[in-house]
């Protein structure tokens, strides 16, 4: 695969916020994630897990509680405000005040008609989800104490409260509170505080389950309004709970880490006498478990320790499957380095900056690389149709700058004059059709080293070429099932490269607008499943000038050179086999090569790109420098200490 | 033995109770566990063992309460035979002969080593022996631990081809087994929850599952409870199944609320690992047998209130067998840095003697503190102990202990501590045998080239304390044995082919006596009227008599003598002689080279150690190869726990004058015997009398010894 060259950054402080709030659509799949720096992620579970969305935050805009109602996502926080989110160009649609101080809980019901808040002023406030907006309905009756968690029963008729010290349940037709049920404290030092009900699941037969800072899950029947089962699960606290949706688990997030899984089981096989039984334990986590979904066949938790872990329940799927391969999301699905090739800059992108830094020179033995923080520009005035841009592109020249814009258009600029100049808007040609279709952000830009060309990915797995000369829509690329996570165009056969969630590789002609050769036959024969299995998406492609047919991309823990010109790999041989060739002589060695060549030397990858002078810059960022930065977690008596 | 009809080897105690699960009667009055070749029946009050079921040929690998009559217990056995008894007379009723090996009442092999649960049909009919034909699998390819196997709620006995199986028996470890990772979560134990569909499963992680929801979708699930940081050797359910119990090596019982598992109570410091449960079916009493052979009843989680034990099987006996001059009792290792006496007559261990008195600490590699020799006076007032540890790559730490006997305790008292003694280990130790206990002198030979001898100063006003006397060596040779004559005036010390012979009173070296050209193996002074004589062997098998008179060879023979002894009380030696994988003995006495009385084959394997133990009332046999008997009983200790075949045939209580030899059985790692390990257990809620479930093993091994 040759020899590059190596400058090994590890000072890329990247550092991912913790995870405060989830919700789950059922009906799309989609996972939509809140971190502590007010950031909206969407994941898309149809798709590998793929992150499909990012909104970042604002300041002093903490999310404390996700809901979605049908294809609509609304957050509340401890601002006051509830906020709906516009999916299509990533931003807040528009917030509404609900006037009763922070807000600690949202929840909407089956039917998708009302909102409830939870309010520190210990108001339950609903409001009525219209067409494009949701409207203050009224209050049930106020409490004291915060409500801290909400909870509809499926008929929508009541609805459960956890607040300090207790459960009420409120009918929703009169506002009336039906029944008050009182959390026991804590044992010992712990009697004289209240305790929190951080969680409640309401379910349809009127059981409710509440979990609370005790450590308690308690299982209460709703309609009497008495305890029926505690089941002490932690030392500290129970933060989070999800129902399945046969209601038949449910599963607890603690303090610990821990999540626990609570079934419905029949004690006898004639299936009577049902009764929650604790059943397994989890334990993927460092800290807090904050936020929990139950999906169908896995358990998908993240807290502060800020990854994303989706635990397959082996009950539910089939053994030893990529299925029930646990996953960990650490790192963002998009890239946050990007590489100057000539200059030899780095750029980081933080949620609130950017850090620009230089390569410096190394001895050439070692991998070693100077770190030179450079001084912050000034840029001169912008275009007003500049202003919200999901990605940004400059051309090879630096003439023009590329921006994704809303409804999926791409605006670009030029950059010759001393101030910015708007140009034109490319947009793609079913826009002024059928304008009720929704049209995805593009997350993905690519403009050829040869000025002709500019790619576009959206969301909605479109993905278009560009003519620049001509400036129009070249052509689209037969849409694929998987949502592309790189794209890139080659700089001499103008062929685009377009890897996908599901780790497929497609090569297009953009001059024929066929797939290539190469492509069809990657096609027939099928990617090594080894390659398949792999669980982070492909976040950079990019070409060797010297070798033409080496196309080069990287994941979170290796990076690949595909040799165009080898054979692909059989589905026996071996994908990883760079030691086995080593050690081959000459003339074995070239019966064994095949055109996947992949390093695993460098781990937890950001960034690797290789500049003009054909050497490589490999950002890292070692997950154990992410956990050292965290805060301590909770303490926990461990055997034999 | 055929040759010599009247004397025997007879195996008379000492076996295992703890290798298979106890059974509580249903009045919880009585214990039953499988011993040997009988089963015992316990008081669970006063710990007596109030019957002895005899008549099973071979090891006895399963009991079980009959559930049509309480007062019935069948029993199963290697011999392959299923005995039915009355435990409150001690009868048998019926014998039912299968012609497989009965490897439990749970589970039974057909083809060569392979496990199966089978049912047997056991026929009714007035006969005293039945042979039971049908039988039928109910599960092929089972676990060869009886522990791994379970009976759930609701089995009845199964019919011929049963289509559906017991619910969760065996098929569960097998789930596990998918699913094991790092290998550590093998499974030990499963017992079923008596009113729900529960499985709990022990395993070698220590954790525990409670496995649920067995329906037809397969989605098991299971709760993980851990406690134990060692492998869960068993597990039981109470009979109301409210509780769970557990034990492991902690040697701490653990009882789980079901359904509430944070909840649990301990009963710790039970002695040792804990390796079967059993509950009394009214649930107020909970047995547990313990890896030092022995059985605790246990009232109610709480309190324990009875201790039955055994012969402590150690890992070695170092000690060698030594019979307490007072209480008669034998005297050899036991728990770890304990000496045990147990009584011969009544197969019952009288105490344990904390002889290294620190606390043991079990940890793998740990290296502990051994108690390695034991030496008595002659009238019992003294005792000494060696203590050994050996830590790896450093000198031997050995500590010499003299115990005095206490009349108001009526036990040894420390007296002396003499902390390395010795520069290297201790190969023989003994007390001088003058009859009149005012001058008692102790020996002890090590390999750093020097014999010792201690004495008790008179004038010592703040209590006697034992001091070195005398150090004496030979040509920097290491002494090997030694050894007083009767009268004491003569220490005989041997090193290497020379045997030096020496006056304790002016510690001047008498003379030497050599037989080249290989080193003396063991040394014997005659005793009464053939104390002149000295008895050597000699590793390059010969049997040598000295006359100490003439200071000559009186007598040789070549024989490979493996151990010689000398009866205290008469002047006979017994001589064990191995020769091609058995054990052959001879009697003789010292004056003549004609034994006295021989036996052929008394054992396989080698006889490693020995003893004459004094008859409580002498017997009047005139027979003559029998008359060495009278006095005392030689009770020997084989290498290995096999019971020889012509010894099958039980002694009737008539023949009083056969000897008693006893084998004591120790536990070896052999491949036979590890088979062994995993005879006898039972449990089975049986509902329905007749049907009983057997484990069977056909092993290549077990069929050719068939």
């Amino acid at each position: 695969m040759g020899e590059f060259k190596v400058h090994r950054v590890r000072f890329f402080d990247y550092m991912p916020a913790a995870i405060r709030a989830m919700a789950f659509n059922r009906r799309t799949e989609r996972l939509a994630l809140a971190r502590a720096d007010g950031a909206l992620e969407i994941f898309n579970f149809a798709d590998n897990y793929f992150q499909e969305k990012v909104i970042p935050g604002q300041d002093g805009r903490a999310v404390e509680a996700l809901c979605w109602v049908g294809r609509r996502l609304f957050s509340a926080g401890l601002n006051g405000e509830i906020t709906e989110y516009d999916l299509e160009n990533l931003r807040p649609r528009y917030t509404v005040e609900a006037y009763g101080g922070p807000i600690w809980t949202i929840s909407g019901n089956d039917q998708g008609t009302l909102l409830a808040v939870g309010c520190e002023d210990g108001t339950v406030k609903m409001f009525e989800v219209l067409e494009d907006r949701i409207q203050f309905q009224r209050n049930l009756d106020r409490q004291k104490g915060r409500i801290i968690s909400l909870c509809w029963h499926p008929s929508a008729s009541l609805i459960a409260a956890g607040m300090m010290d207790m459960i009420r349940i409120f009918d929703v037709e009169t506002g009336r509170a039906t029944h008050r049920l009182l959390v026991e404290r804590g044992v010992g030092a712990s009697k004289s505080k209240e305790v929190v009900v951080w969680s409640i699941a309401f379910l349809s037969d009127h059981t409710i389950i509440s979990g609370d800072s005790a450590g308690k899950v308690q299982i209460w029947d709703g309609l009497t309004g008495t305890l029926a089962r505690t089941h002490l699960v932690t030392k500290w606290d129970v933060l989070a709970l999800s129902v399945s949706q046969d209601e038949s688990s449910l599963v607890a997030g603690t303090s610990e880490g821990t999540v626990v899984q609570f079934q419905f089981l029949s004690s006898t096989l004639d299936g009577q006498n049902k009764d929650w039984v604790r059943t397994r334990t989890f334990k993927n986590h460092s800290h807090d478990v904050r936020a929990l979904v139950h999906t169908e066949t896995a358990v998908v938790s993240g807290g502060m320790d800020t990854q994303l872990v989706v635990r397959p329940l082996l009950d539910k799927v089939e053994k030893n499957t990529q299925e029930s391969a646990m996953r960990k999301m650490a790192f963002p699905h998009r890239s946050l380095v990007c590489c100057a090739k000539k200059a030899g800059l780095l750029l980081f992108q933080f949620p609130d900056h950017l850090e620009l830094w230089r390569l410096g020179e190394s001895d050439g033995h070692g991998e070693t690389t100077m770190k030179f923080p450079l001084p912050p520009f000034q840029v001169s005035k912008l275009p007003k149709d500049l202003r919200s841009a999901h990605q940004l592109c400059f051309s090879t020249d630096s003439s023009r700058l590329f921006a994704s814009s809303i409804n999926s258009s791409v605006v670009v600029v030029a950059l010759n004059q001393p101030e910015c100049k708007y140009l034109h808007t490319l947009k793609p040609k079913s826009g002024e059709a059928e304008s009720n279709l929704i049209l995805e952000p593009v997350h993905l830009l690519f403009a050829s080293e040869d000025g002709k060309w500019l790619a576009t990915a959206n969301t909605a797995c479109e993905v278009q070429v560009y003519n620049l000369d001509k400036i129009k829509l070249h052509c689209t690329v037969p849409v694929y099932g998987s949502c592309p996570t790189a794209i890139a165009i080659h700089p001499t056969s103008s062929n685009l490269v377009v890897v996908h969630a599901d780790q497929q590789i497609f090569e297009y002609s953009l001059v024929q607008k066929e797939y290539t050769e190469w492509s069809r036959r990657l096609q027939k024969q099928g990617l090594h499943s080894l390659w398949l299995e792999r669980d982070t998406p492909i976040t950079h492609v990019t070409f060797n000038p010297k070798h033409p047919a080496h196309i080069i991309l990287h994941d979170m823990f290796m990076f690949c050179v595909i040799d165009q010109s080898l054979p692909l790999p059989e589905a026996k041989t071996r994908l990883f086999n760079q030691m086995i060739l080593r050690s081959l002589p000459e003339p074995m060695r070239i019966l064994h090569r095949h055109a996947f060549k992949m390093c695993k030397t460098f781990q937890n990858l950001m960034c690797v790109r290789l500049l003009e002078d054909h050497s490589l810059v490999v950002v890292e960022r070692p997950l154990l420098d992410i956990m050292s930065q965290l805060p301590a977690p909770v303490r926990q008596k461990r055997f034999a200490t | 033995m055929v040759e010599h009809g009247d004397i025997r080897v007879v195996h008379r105690g000492g076996s295992k109770i703890n290798s298979r699960e106890p059974v509580v009667t249903n009045d919880s009055r009585f214990l039953l566990c499988a011993s040997g070749e009988r089963v015992k029946v316990f008081s669970t009050s006063t710990e007596e063992c109030v019957h002895d079921l005899r008549g099973h040929t071979d090891l006895v690998t399963g009991v079980l309460l009959r559930p049509t009559n309480h007062l019935q217990v069948y029993s199963c056995s290697v011999d392959g035979t299923v005995r039915l008894w009355d435990f409150t007379d001690g009868i048998l009723i019926k014998v039912q002969t299968c012609s497989w090996l009965m490897f439990d009442i749970v589970c039974m092999c057909v083809c060569a080593e392979l496990f199966q649960l089978v049912a047997v049909h056991l026929p009714q009919s007035g006969d005293q022996l039945v042979e039971a034909q049908e039988l039928s699998a109910v599960l092929s390819n089972v676990s060869s631990n009886p522990a791994a196997t379970g009976f759930g709620r609701g089995v009845r006995a199964p019919p011929l081809r049963s289509p559906n199986a017991p619910p969760g028996a065996i098929t569960y470890p097998k789930t596990d087994k998918d699913n094991k990772k790092g290998g550590k979560n093998t499974l030990m134990c499963i017992a079923c929850h008596p009113k729900d569909d529960c499985i709990a499963t022990g395993h070698e992680d220590g954790k525990i599952r409670l496995w649920r929801n067995f329906n037809h979708k397969k989605e098991y699930t299971y709760t993980t409870l851990h406690w134990h940081h060692n492998a869960v050797s068993s597990l039981r359910f109470t009979p109301e199944g409210t509780n769970l119990l557990s034990g492991g090596l902690e040697s701490v019982l653990v009882q789980w609320r079901y359904n509430q598992e944070s909840e649990r109570d301990f009963l710790p410091r039970l002695g040792s690992a804990i390796t079967h449960i059993a509950v009394s079916p009214d649930g107020t009493l909970f047995c547990t047998s313990h890896s030092d052979n022995k059985i605790t009843i246990i009232q109610s989680c709480v309190k324990v209130s009875a201790v039955i034990q055994g012969l402590v099987n150690g890992e070695s006996v170092r000690t060698d067998l030594m019979v307490d001059p007072r209480s008669k009792s034998l005297v050899l290792n036991g728990k770890p840095g304990h000496l045990q006496f147990y009584s011969l007559q009544r197969d019952k261990l009288l105490y344990n003697l904390d002889i290294v008195q620190q606390e043991y600490i079990h940890e793998l590699g740990l290296q502990q503190f051994e108690v390695v020799k034991v030496a008595f006076d002659a009238p019992g007032n003294w005792m000494a102990t060696v203590e050994e540890r050996k830590p790896k790559a450093a000198e031997p730490e050995i500590n010499l202990k003299l115990w005095a006997f206490d009349e108001q305790t009526q036990s040894f008292v420390l007296n002396t501590t003499v902390s390395a003694p010795h520069e290297a280990q201790i190969t023989s130790m003994c007390f001088s045998q003058a009859a009149d206990g005012q001058t008692s002198m102790l020996v002890s030979a090590s390999e750093d080239g020097h014999f010792k001898a201690w004495q008790l100063p008179r004038s010592a006003y703040e209590g006697p304390s034992w001091s070195c006397d005398f150090v004496g060596d030979y040509r920097g040779l290491a002494p090997q044995c030694c050894c007083f004559s009767a009268d004491g005036s003569l220490l005989a010390v041997s090193f290497q082919e020379v045997v030096t012979v020496w006056s304790p009173a002016s510690w001047e070296l008498l003379t030497t006596l050599s037989q080249p050209p290989k080193a003396i193996r063991d040394l014997c002074f005659g005793r009464l009227g053939c104390s002149k004589y000295l008895m050597g062997t000699t590793a390059s098998n010969l049997l040598c008599c000295w006359n100490l008179l003439t200071c000559s060879l009186e007598w040789s023979t070549s024989m490979d003598v493996s151990l010689l002894l000398s009866d205290p009380l008469t002047e006979n030696m017994a001589a064990f002689c191995c020769q091609a994988e058995s054990t052959d003995l001879f009697v003789f006495k010292p004056s003549e080279p004609r034994p006295v009385a021989s036996l052929k084959a008394v054992c396989s394997g080698k006889v490693t150690r020995a003893v004459f133990a004094p008859r409580e009332e002498m017997l009047e046999s005139c027979e003559e190869s029998s008359q060495w008997l009278n006095r005392s009983q030689l009770y020997f200790l084989t290498q290995h726990m096999l019971l020889q075949s012509p010894a099958h045939v039980l002694p009737s209580t008539s023949v009083l004058c056969s000897m008693f030899v006893e084998s004591l059985l120790v536990s070896v790692a052999d491949g036979r015997s590890v088979v062994h390990e995993h005879l006898v257990h039972v449990f089975l809620n049986n509902s329905h009398s007749d049907h009983l479930c057997l484990t069977l093993n056909v092993s290549q091994q077990n069929t050719h010894r068939l």
